[in-house]
């Protein structure tokens, strides 16, 4: 759809805004931009509708190059999207939508049809809104128009140049899921610069991550977040974001570390007042050193009168190792049919548990990101 | 006070200012037309080639700050006497209001706007006519409204190269120490003025596209 071959950008001021890119667009796909400001993302964007023009190298869309077209009919051939949003103040909701239909000299029947297919697409009524002036709507309906706007002439490519970055939070996550809906159900190519990575993980097929005018690294958002290729990227990404891959998490990082501990010559009624009170079901024996003994649960206690907890304890019950991988706490718990199991280090002494609470968790923080399980737990603590 | 009333009340007095009045308003509504016509193509272009804009808008200032007497007579070498010399001066008078928020006017078009209106393929004319004009017209339509009502005061002066006008009138008063004749020059002139300023007003507001209105 779009390609970059060796495409260089040097500005009058000698600035080397892009050095030798090499890039291809595939039909279809919506591919972030990303990088820090200067990196050279929005210059990149604007090449494609000569904005700004290349200094060397060759663009090419739908196979064309666009240095043989005219630059104002490749304009009107291309979508584009602004920060600024830049709906014309004076023109109402559907002028601003219908410029680009105009200036291609579509006649007024076809353009009022068009304003009135686009304006729901992004959940505005024509009746209510088609005569209404850009500065009586709020900042994201403005860019919905925005979006529209670029979609009025039909095109099947679309520059946004952080179309969502002056919206408030709300707002933008809204414009965000609009987009990509739009963009699926359209099955536009959509060319997309941010420098918000939540931003672009949520709506890329693929991510360009550019550095000094440069392409950093490329990828699926998946590939960005098990594979940051350097610290760069995994600083951008954000380092509590930063997803190790699943067969790579430790058992330590998902167990309990605190489990509820006796010591062995405790009495049975005081172990299940303990069971009671900390609300578990089980309990893990230790001597005064902190080495792991042995676990006593319901069934131990079970119709036994008196005693102390070393009387009845399971012993020789099987542990894993802090560093060992979460998979194989899970295969041990699965196989032998436990609820629960103690995290035991070298020397023998208990640092943690896993239960099935735990992997559940560690589960969802992989396969849904440590965001979105954070949120639930906060939202379930409020 | 009675030779005020008299005065006023003169039919031949009366005949003569209405003459005049139509000169007045000929010649100061030549000078701003004049001055539209170069002015705010001078304007545009000067946001085009900012280079040139500093040097211009400061040689029309100076212009503003001769003395509107001494300008009327430095033109008399050049253009002799009547109404010519007048025109001249008075368009020089009438062209840095319009120049200058022309200038300013669509140097204050929103850059956004400006790159969303290119970036969507539109030329450099229909960006002109389509967005900058009338994104400016307001500011553009205040300053012609501004040289307008000043040049109605300043044509006054046009009786001095023997342009005709109510400022005959207003030199007579004077030479005859007539207060009747100075004030039935003098009051046809502010009213004029406050006409105009009043008419162009409400023209600006009539005109200002309803998506820009304060």
């Amino acid at each position: 759809m779009v390609r970059f071959e060796h495409v260089s950008k040097v500005y009058a001021d000698g600035t080397r805004a892009v050095k030798d890119l090499n890039l291809e667009v595939q039909r279809g796909e919506l591919i972030c931009l990303i990088g820090p400001s200067g990196c050279g993302k929005t210059t990149t964007l604007k090449m494609v509708n000569r904005l700004h023009e290349p200094t060397s190298g060759k663009i090419t869309v739908n196979g064309k190059d666009i240095m043989e077209m005219n630059p104002v009919e490749l304009r009107r051939s291309i979508g584009y999207v602004i920060q600024q949003i830049g709906l014309f103040p004076h023109m109402t909701i559907a002028q601003n939508v219908e410029l680009v239909p105009r200036l291609l000299g579509w006649d007024k029947e076809r353009r009022r049809k068009r304003v009135d297919e686009l304006l729901p697409l992004v959940g505005l009524d024509p009746d209510r809104y088609r005569n209404k002036y850009p500065r009586e709507l709020s900042g994201g309906q403005q860019q919905r128009v925005g979006v529209i706007r670029a979609l009025a002439a039909e095109p099947d490519l679309i520059l946004m140049d952080e179309p969502f970055g002056a919206l408030d939070p709300i707002t933008r996550e809204t414009l965000q899921d609009e987009l990509k809906r739009i963009q699926r159900q359209l099955k536009v190519t959509i060319m997309f610069v941010t420098h918000d990575m939540n931003e672009a993980l949520k709506l890329a097929d693929r991510i360009v991550v550019m550095k000094d005018g440069e392409i950093h690294q490329i990828g699926t958002p998946e590939e960005i977040l098990r594979h940051p290729k350097d610290e760069f990227v995994a600083q951008f990404i954000g380092r509590d974001r930063l997803m190790p891959a699943p067969e790579m998490v430790s058992v330590a990082e998902v167990m309990i570390r605190k489990p509820v501990t006796v010591y062995p010559d405790h009495g049975l009624a005081k172990a299940i007042a303990t069971m009671k009170a900390q609300r578990v079901n089980s309990l893990l024996v230790v001597d005064e050193g902190g080495r792991l003994l042995g676990m006593v649960t319901p069934e131990e206690l079970n119709g036994v009168g008196r005693g102390t907890v070393s009387d009845v304890m399971r012993r020789d019950i099987p542990t894993v190792l802090p560093t060992d991988r979460v998979q194989k706490a899970f295969r041990q718990m699965v196989q032998k049919h436990l609820d629960l199991l103690p995290v035991v280090d070298e020397q023998g002494l208990l640092v943690g548990l896993v239960t099935h609470t735990t992997l559940v968790d560690a589960l969802a923080r992989a396969v849904w990101r440590d965001d979105a399980v954070s949120s639930w737990t906060a939202g379930e603590a409020s | 006070m009675n030779e005020i009333i008299t005065t006023l009340s003169n039919p031949r007095i009366q005949q003569q200012i209405l003459e005049q009045a139509k000169e007045h308003l000929m010649i100061s509504f030549s000078a701003v037309l004049l001055a539209i016509l170069i002015a705010v193509p001078l304007g545009i272009f000067l946001t085009r080639c900012e280079r040139l804009a500093n040097p211009v808008m400061t040689v029309v200032g100076l212009l503003q700050t001769i003395p509107s007497i001494a300008l009327l007579a430095f033109m008399i070498p050049l253009l002799g006497i009547g109404w010519r010399p007048a025109l001249a001066a008075l368009f020089l008078y009438a062209l840095l209001p319009i120049l200058r928020n022309t200038y300013a006017g669509i140097r204050s078009v929103d850059r956004g706007v400006l790159e969303a209106g290119r970036g969507m393929g539109m030329t450099p004319l229909q960006l002109l006519f389509l967005v900058e004009l009338p994104m400016s017209f307001r500011v553009i339509m205040n300053g012609i409204r501004v040289s307008t009502v000043s040049i109605i005061g300043w044509a006054t002066l046009a009786a001095f190269v023997g342009a005709g006008g109510l400022g005959d009138t207003i030199l007579s008063g004077f030479a005859l120490v007539s207060t009747g004749l100075i004030l039935a020059g003098g009051i046809p002139v502010t009213l004029m003025a406050l006409l105009a300023d009043f008419l162009l007003g409400r023209l600006e507001k009539a005109v200002t596209p309803r998506g820009l209105a304060i």
